[in-house]
C-alpha cells in the first residue's frame, strides 16, 4: 500500500529547458516528503537533463516557489527558464 | 486568455477600456520586435508563455499597480511568432493627472519583463536562432 503522499508527479518544462529535455512535461517519482530540490534533481537525472541550472526558477500551482517546499502529489509544478517577455 | 494573445494586439480597444473623463492622462507603452540585436539582424522572435501563470502574475501587476498609484492600467502581451515592427506588449495606464500614469506604465512594463512567465526565441537573418537571457537574470540562474 502506497502512501498518500508518494507516487508520481508531472514537472511542466519551457523554452530552452523543454528544448534541453525534449518534452514538454516529465514525469518523476514522488517520494514521501520529497521537496522541490528532489524533484529537479529527478528531472537533471534524465537525459539532457544535466544541462538544467543546480537551482532554476521554479513555479508550484502558478506561483514561484522555493526548493524546499514539500511536493505533495497534485501539485501542479514547473521549472521556469530565465524569464524575457516584453 | 485575458492579457495573452495570439493575434495581433489591439492598442485602440486597449485603450478605450481604460480611458475615461475622469482621467486626464493617458500613457501608453508599445513594446514592438527591433530588427536588430547586438548588432545581428532579427529576422523574427518566437514568444511563448506558461499560459495559465502568465495571466495569473499579469492579473497581480495590474492589481499591484492600483494599489500603488491611483490609476487605471490595462495589458495585453502577444504570444506567438512576431517579425520586425510587430507589436510584442502593450501597456496603457491612464490617471487623472501625468505622474501617475507616467510612473504606472513604467512599473507595470519592468514588473513584466521581470515576472512574467513568457520567452522568447531570436532567429536571425543568417538562419541562427537563441534563447534570449535578459542581462539581469543571467546572474540569477
Amino acid at each position: 500500500m502506497t502512501s498518500p503522499q508518494s507516487g508520481r508527479i508531472s514537472v511542466l518544462l519551457f523554452a530552452r529547458y523543454a528544448e534541453l529535455l525534449g518534452a514538454s512535461s516529465v514525469s518523476i517519482e514522488l517520494a514521501p516528503g520529497a521537496t522541490i530540490a528532489d524533484v529537479v534533481a529527478g528531472v537533471r537525472a534524465l537525459p539532457g537533463g544535466d544541462q538544467l541550472p543546480d537551482r532554476p526558477l521554479c513555479a508550484r500551482n502558478l506561483a514561484m516557489a522555493r526548493l524546499e517546499e514539500v511536493v505533495v502529489p497534485g501539485d501542479e509544478l514547473a521549472l521556469l527558464p530565465p524569464m524575457a517577455g516584453g | 486568455m485575458r492579457y495573452l494573445s495570439s493575434a495581433p494586439l489591439d492598442t485602440t480597444t486597449l485603450l478605450e477600456s481604460i480611458r475615461d473623463p475622469s482621467r486626464g492622462a493617458v500613457v501608453t507603452f508599445v513594446g514592438a520586435v527591433r530588427n536588430h540585436d547586438g548588432g545581428r539582424p532579427v529576422v523574427a522572435l518566437e514568444y511563448s508563455a506558461y499560459g495559465p501563470m502568465a495571466e495569473a502574475v499579469c492579473g497581480q501587476i495590474i492589481a499591484e499597480a492600483s494599489e500603488r498609484w491611483p490609476a487605471t492600467v490595462a495589458l495585453m502581451h502577444r504570444i506567438g511568432r512576431l517579425v520586425p515592427g510587430d507589436d510584442a506588449v502593450v501597456v496603457a495606464a491612464a490617471a487623472s493627472h501625468r505622474d501617475a500614469a507616467f510612473q504606472a506604465a513604467r512599473w507595470v512594463i519592468d514588473e513584466v519583463k521581470r515576472r512574467v512567465p513568457i520567452w522568447k526565441r531570436e532567429h536571425y537573418a543568417d538562419g541562427a536562432a537563441d534563447w534570449i537571457i535578459p542581462p539581469e537574470a543571467v546572474a540569477a540562474e
